[in-house]
């Protein structure tokens, strides 16, 4: 390139070697040490899992592809492994139900309130109370931005998202409750929305809000409004349902279009400018669970697609069966214009939150009918069947994707992140 | 999807790694595709698996926040943790580590620090906030530097002095030489980064092929775009020709865009030298804002420490970035540095080539291949 070309400005290429700087030129300021990132390296070498595996690269044949192997094998032992706590502060991702979530709960949670029931891991505990009876019981707490977004509140969600807790284990939803953590000088003309938001959820699904609690935090120290609901449910029958029970041959399902109510919050946050007219899919899956179980007996496990999207709940399933979740990408059902909206952001609808769509493993020979069960039902008209489980590799999520190429569909640490170009 | 799916068909597939596996023969091919989108689209819709073993994909240095030094990370925090100071930035960055960790380790520490799609709603917040001082970390090569250009003229235009820009854009063109100077590289063509040549277009690559003899043809962001680009490239080599050609035609112009051109280089200018992650310094390969805009430059407000943070010796993300080692040759790949716990860039972004190889691609291929079919 000439220096004419330069003179044109920046985006340009400059090439010539006089007016490089070179090594002397540029700056030699103190370097300072990545001090963490060292302690990282000591750490793994400590536990021999750090020994240099690049040196021979370029090697054709067998040797070199028997040393990628190896490096593949070492990531697949690791990733049996537990996720570790590493950080001293909590941060965002602690909290997007990934692989950082796993890490916190893991090494705080478990350990310290350890009990058979906790341990399960599932979205709601199932609890003996005698005489054969079981109740589910389960929490969950709402702290979505916007409060009001097209389709639903945060009062929709929190009545929803604790009966979908519950209604996947297969219980009937009864009883709420409901604490409200307020922001000092929050509206009560918006409280007073979300309350009726509440009420009208709770009158579709039959459940009664039966106790409560109130408390106010100074300005700025919470957002608005927080909302936690707890509830219990009644367990009409005796079949164990959860992750732990899918099995190779079974089918994995999913109960409509997803990723509708992620992207429709992160537009209602009015951070993109994009138009949509798509909206929340908040809904209670109480009686398409009931409609389902009632068709297809062998229904292994469902979970509703919260945060993290259907990606981080198959991950769960497969790590905890051990077993191969594999997915047809053609298959997965995803509106065209949420479809649009997250190849606009770099997002992928899989790894996006749903507050009314559930992820459904049942035996392969009852798949048709589970399929017919649930598109029969208002809620499942857009079910699909989107995959299967094998037994190799165990624990991991397997995509064959559109274009007809294959990959992993690994649990993110925190949440997706928009790409920047 | 309209306007997608033509772009993600099964049997055209088919049809191209067919012609790719004839015209290459037994012979061997290395081709570097230099765009982290494209490195993106590779892992995320499985293009390799069309492709025959004799052909072989490096994941060039086109991502950018792969290319972010450490220190320019803990420069930033360093601005961000000021009194009344809001740092905003792109999602991707918010990972990226410094010498001190990173932009969510800082949120997490207090600092005010915000993710945006685009500059103009780092504008938007200086507006709404004029008691805070907003900086925008800018980074990105050519194919974001305009916006920031813009943002940039907005703001002198509004006089919003509580704005201010991190300048930290990149050129695609001296990293792509230092690619092919480095003498450890045996590379066969080139697929030439879409978005960026959407701003400069296709002429700055002559070089590639006029002065090193390499083919380099500009390639879009669908799978069968890499496709196209890796059958043109070939059909270059096939035919003894070392041209730059351009597959991605229905957005790329040859000549580029003049008009974001020229608001980029009214407002910035290139550095005499900037540091590139595991690249080391590379002159002339970076921007900074312009003496007229000094109002808006957060180098000139503030006092930017000028950290620089060496590289962990066992990271080998300069390597990685040249082409020089796949990702899972890198001495702490998949042990140390993993996308929970990043040591070096490449292992942040969704476009850097260790996080795609990991998250997407980290198994062994037959058994894939045995438990989908």
């Amino acid at each position: 390139m000439s220096d004419t070309s330069r003179q044109e400005g920046v985006g340009v290429p400059v090439d010539d070697e006089e007016s490089a700087p070179g090594e002397e030129e540029a700056p030699a300021a103190d370097s300072q040490r990545a001090e963490w990132a060292e302690q990282l390296v000591r750490d793994h070498a400590d536990h021999g899992q750090a020994e240099p595996h690049g040196e021979e690269a370029g090697q054709p044949g067998e040797v070199y592809q028997s040393r990628e192997q190896q490096v593949l094998d070492r990531i697949e032992r690791a990733r049996q492994r537990k996720p570790k706590l590493k950080e001293d502060k909590i941060t965002l991702a602690h909290g997007a139900g990934g692989k950082a979530t796993s890490a916190l709960i893991e090494a705080l949670f478990l350990p310290a309130f350890d009990n058979p029931e906790l341990s399960q891991l599932e979205d709601q505990a199932l609890l003996d109370v005698g005489d054969g009876q079981r109740v589910a019981f389960t929490t969950d707490s709402f702290v979505v931005k916007p409060l009001f977004f097209p389709g639903g509140s945060i009062g929709d969600l929190a009545v929803n998202g604790t009966v979908n807790d519950l209604a996947v284990s297969g219980a009937i939803p009864r009883w709420l409750s409901a604490s409200f953590i307020i922001e000092e000088g929050f509206a009560v003309e918006d409280l007073r929305r979300i309350i009726a938001d509440m009420r009208a959820a709770a009158e579709a699904v039959g459940v009664e809000i039966v106790t409560g609690d109130t408390k106010v935090v100074g300005k700025a120290s919470g957002d608005g409004c927080y909302i936690n609901t707890a509830g219990v449910g009644v367990v009409g029958h005796d079949r164990r349902l959860g992750a732990r029970q899918a099995t190779p041959g079974d089918a994995v399902l999913v109960s409509g279009p997803i990723g509708q109510h992620g992207m429709t919050v992160m537009l209602a946050r009015g951070e993109v400018e994009l138009d949509a007219d798509f909206e929340s899919d908040t809904a209670p899956l109480h009686d398409l669970v009931a409609t389902l179980l009632e068709a297809a007996p062998g229904v292994r496990c469902m979970r509703d697609a919260t945060r993290g999207g259907v990606a981080t709940v198959l991950n769960e399933v497969a790590q905890t069966s051990q077993t191969a979740v594999v997915l047809d990408e053609a298959a997965i059902p995803v509106r065209e214009d949420v479809h649009g909206a997250c190849e606009m952001l770099g997002i992928e609808p899989m790894y996006v939150a749903c507050e009314g769509r559930m992820v459904v493993v049942v035996d392969g020979d009852q798949a048709d009918a589970a399929l017919a069960a649930m598109q029969s039902h208002e809620l499942g008209q857009g079910a699909a069947r989107v995959g299967t489980v094998g037994d190799d590799p165990p624990g991991l999520v397997l995509l064959q994707t559109t274009f007809g190429g294959t990959r992993i569909v690994d649990e993110l640490v925190g949440d997706p992140l928009p790409r920047i170009c | 999807m309209k306007f997608v799916d033509e772009y993600r068909d099964r049997d055209i597939a088919q049809r191209l790694g067919k012609q790719i596996a004839e015209l290459a023969g037994d012979d061997q091919y290395k081709f570097m595709e230099v765009c982290g989108g494209h490195t993106a689209t590779i892992y995320r819709h499985g293009v390799e698996d069309y492709l025959p073993d004799n052909i072989d994909l490096i994941h060039g240095p086109g991502c950018p926040v792969c290319v972010i030094p450490m220190g320019r990370v803990d420069d930033a925090i360093t601005l961000a943790e000021q009194d009344d100071v809001i740092m905003t930035s792109f999602g991707d960055m918010m990972r990226v580590p410094g010498g001190k960790g990173s932009f969510f380790d800082s949120k997490a520490n207090g600092a005010d620090i915000r993710m945006v799609y685009s500059p103009l709603d780092s504008l938007k917040i200086a507006r709404n906030n004029p008691d805070k001082r907003v900086i925008f970390m800018a980074i990105g090569f050519e194919t974001t530097a305009p916006s920031t250009a813009a943002t940039l003229m907005r703001a002198s235009q509004e006089g919003l002095d509580n704005f201010s820009v991190f300048c930290n854009h990149v050129t695609i063109i001296p990293a792509l030489k230092a690619i092919l100077d480095s003498p450890d590289l045996r590379l066969d063509g080139f697929l030439g980064p879409g978005h960026v040549s959407t701003v400069i277009g296709c002429r700055p690559y002559e070089f590639v092929a006029r002065d090193y003899g390499k083919p380099i043809v500009t390639s879009g962001f669908e799978p069968l775009d890499i496709l196209q680009g890796i059958y043109q490239t070939l059909v270059q080599l096939r035919e003894g020709r070392a041209e730059v050609e351009n597959q991605y035609s229905r957005v790329v112009p040859w000549d580029g865009n003049p008009k974001a051109l020229e608001v980029m280089s009214h407002t910035m200018e290139l550095r005499p030298y900037f540091e590139w992650r595991g690249l080391g310094f590379i002159s002339h390969s970076a921007m900074q804002v312009r003496e007229g805009f000094a109002a808006h430059d957060a180098e000139r407000i503030f006092d930017v420490p000028g950290v620089r943070v060496a590289d962990p010796d066992a990271c080998q993300c300069g390597e990685v970035l040249k082409g020089v080692l796949k990702p899972w040759e890198c001495k702490v790949f998949g042990t140390a540095c993993t996308p929970e716990t990043p040591i070096g860039t490449c292992m942040v972004s969704s476009e850097g080539a260790c996080a795609a190889y990991y998250n997407f691609g980290r198994f062994d291929r037959d058994r894939v291949q045995e438990a989908v079919s």
